[in-house]
């Protein structure tokens, strides 16, 4: 009953939207300001010359090339314009069906567009992210249907083990795994949690994704929720994200109205409730028991796992946790099969990843390729290299859990495994290009400012050790640091890293640690050297 | 007074809006982040006198109140001036040199992080990463995004902002 409502709903849309000659998408991200009046004036030039039955102008999510936006697609003409103004909209417009305007024209053959593998984002910047119908017609919550009335929840946690996901958050760890775990987790009550805390300073994946296809993640977290048996969940969301929680909110309400959410789902026996809640600016609630505490309306202080969150989670009860990028591969594996997702990427990093490249580089932006793609060919062909000729010094993954890898490793491919040879991690997908110009030891520091600052105060080694690096890395930026301080910087790095209750302490030292094993010289240059004191010099 | 009263008058509905928010949750405990959100909303800081209140009708202690309102960043215990500069301090916006936009406004304006300046003009706040790092550098007057600028140009935007919004 409800498939063929839905059927009926995605094919009127369809109809509708094939009515037009020409759809003019214009990004409406947080990374291309400006849009609502390119969108007002687009509306009002195709009304002033009574072309609103030939000419549909759509907004969409983030396409990407935020270097270059304001950024407007006319299709079905696959044509992409750069840096438009409202200015521009009448030239646009008259251009349809004609030769493009040159003066706008982005290259169709860019490698920023032609290198990248959209599986993920193969959405975002193509549908109104508030439109519920646009989402139905591209073929969403297909898979919804598929799971919840053909599948068994254990076929689906099994389709999704079987395709080799790994959590998208960053610890890589299986998601099928986590599932199991969950589903199989004594309980009459659990719940499941998408953490949309993107904390990473460098980080917008997530953001783009909620922006651009919001439906996509609630879709994930409904096959998730199925499969593990999970009747309540949450979407805990930065308060950062203004656009984001209001384009959740919108999706909510259009899901539960077309009973994709609230009691008996597609006529199988099966409820859910989702809500979000809204984080309040602590970069610990991205670790997952810290996270609990924060839904439970609490500060967000982290406790020591075991018991993970999969056998006692919220309010004690299992709790599922996985992060918005993987909610939103859910559907993509329940369509197209685990095989089709395990064509891209290696053996043990399977699929594709979301990156959000910034930083000392020409095309600053949203990407997703295949994992296994190395550093070299996203910084040097998709992002173009520096921006001003300078050397290319490092890049950083992971923020302030991560490490900076130094330019002579940029055959490094993206995966789990060698991202973590290279002392750093995969993270959650901030990718910043650093160039010459920047001091690593400067870098550390502030990485290090970020930790201190974060830290939610509740075991030693975090609270004190943050600030005792902190304080000897200026040492090192004021050039007053002896070879004692590197030797106790060096220990202390080691004492958080074992000792830290959670996740933030134990890889607070991380950027650190990359940065004296690529860049010591520069911690050397950093100390005093023995012409300096005068009792040597004596 | 006439004015107290409609003083009176506009605190009664924000505090209907606050406790409508509590109610949606059943007075839970757990409404209370929640709760601190849509306090700061409607009167744009969390007044302690807020904070007794919401602590009464949750039934938790002041003090938890008071410890996760003071906890989390996003929260303010001092109301905003008239106008808002944020600062994003991300890592995109470092290396692309905020550092010196924030310098430039503390001294410019004598402020600090999170103060406002005793005429009530204008409060600078740092924020962490707002996700427009591809814009970076990245400052934000007034809920607007501005990026993409060098520093001589985004101080001249500040400059002329506070000019504008005169």
């Amino acid at each position: 009953m409800q498939r063929e409502t839905l059927q009926h709903l995605a094919e009127e849309r369809r109809r509708y939207l094939a009515g037009f000659d020409h759809h003019l998408l214009v990004c409406a991200g947080l990374g291309c300001p400006g849009n609502e009046e390119i969108v007002a004036e687009l509306n009002r030039i195709v009304k002033e010359r009574d072309l609103a039955d030939r000419v549909l102008v759509r907004r969409t999510g983030c396409m990407g090339l935020c270097a270059l936006g304001p950024l407007v697609r006319a299709e079905p003409d696959t044509i992409v314009y750069q840096g438009v103004r409202s200015e521009d909209a009448d030239e646009i417009i008259t251009a349809l069906g004609r030769e493009p305007v040159a003066r706008l024209l982005l290259p169709p053959d860019l490698p920023f567009f032609t290198r990248q593998s959209k599986r993920v984002l193969a959405l975002c910047g193509r549908i109104d992210p508030d439109n519920f119908d646009d989402y139905l017609a591209a073929g969403g919550y297909t898979a919804v249907i598929t799971a919840l009335t053909a599948m068994r929840p254990a076929g689906v946690t099994r389709l999704i083990e079987g395709s080799g996901l790994r959590g998208r958050g960053g610890a890589g760890y299986p998601t099928g795994l986590k599932w199991a775990t969950v589903a199989k987790a004594a309980g009459e009550r659990k719940y499941l949690i998408c953490n949309a805390d993107e904390g990473d300073p460098g980080a917008f994946m997530d953001r783009a994704i909620l922006e651009g296809t919001p439906h996509a993640v609630l879709e994930g977290m409904i096959i998730a929720a199925y499969a593990v048996g999970a009747s309540s969940g949450y979407i805990y969301v930065r308060a950062e994200y203004p656009l984001a929680v209001q384009r959740l909110k919108r999706a909510l309400r259009e899901a539960e109205r077309h009973n994709l959410l609230g009691h008996a789902i597609c006529g199988a026996g099966f409820d859910l409730k989702l809500e979000i809640r809204l984080g309040a600016g602590a970069f610990v609630c991205g670790e997952e028991t810290a996270l609990i505490a924060s839904v439970e309306g609490g500060r967000g202080l982290p406790r020591p796992r075991p018991p993970y969150p999969a056998e006692r989670g919220l309010h004690g009860c299992p709790t599922l946790i996985n992060n918005v990028e993987t909610y939103a591969n859910i559907p993509l594996i329940v369509t197209r099969g685990a095989d089709w997702f395990a064509g891209a990427g290696t053996e043990r990093s399977r699929g594709t990843k979301v990156f959000a490249l910034s930083g000392k580089v020409r095309y600053t932006g949203l990407i997703e390729v295949d994992m296994g793609t190395t550093l070299g060919e996203i910084i040097n062909d998709i992002g173009g290299g520096t921006p001003d000729g300078l050397a290319l010094k490092a890049v950083q993954t992971g923020g302030p859990s991560g490490g900076c890898i130094p330019a002579d490793l940029l055959d490094t491919p993206v995966t789990y495994e060698d991202l973590g040879a290279v002392g750093s991690i995969m993270g959650s997908g901030g990718m910043i290009v650093i160039d010459e110009t920047t001091c690593m030891v400067d870098m550390v520091r502030y990485f290090m400012q970020f930790c201190m600052e974060e830290s939610c105060g509740k075991c030693v080694p975090c609270r004190v050790g943050t600030v005792q690096i902190h304080r000897l890395l200026g040492k090192f930026c004021e050039h007053r640091a002896t070879p004692a301080d590197l030797e106790t910087l060096e220990t202390l790095c080691n004492l958080v890293r074992e000792t830290s209750l959670c996740g933030l302490g134990q890889s607070a030292p991380n950027p650190v640690r990359s940065a004296l094993r690529f860049f010591r010289q520069e911690f050397l240059d950093r100390m005093v050297q023995p012409a300096d004191t005068p009792e040597h010099n004596s | 007074m006439p004015s107290t009263r409609t003083d009176n008058r506009s605190d009664d509905h924000q505090w209907t809006a606050v406790d409508r928010t509590m109610q949606r949750h059943d007075y839970r405990p757990e409404a209370l982040i929640e709760t601190l959100h849509t306090a700061q909303e409607r009167y744009g800081f969390l007044e302690s006198n807020t904070l007794r209140r919401i602590a009464d009708r949750l039934g938790v202690a002041p003090s938890k109140v008071l410890g996760v309102a003071t906890f989390y960043n996003h929260f303010r215990m001092q109301p905003a001036g008239e106008h808002t500069l944020a600062v994003c301090t991300g890592t995109a916006c470092h290396v692309k040199g905020n550092d010196r936009i924030l310098a430039w406004v503390k001294e410019h304006y004598a402020l600090a992080p999170g103060e406002t300046t005793p005429d009530k003009r204008l409060s600078l706040v740092e924020v962490r990463c707002v996700g427009a790092c591809a814009l970076a550098p990245v400052i934000i007057t007034d809920g607007e995004i501005i990026g993409k600028k060098s520093f001589a140009e985004s101080t001249t935007a500040i400059r002329e902002w506070l000019d504008d919004a005169a």
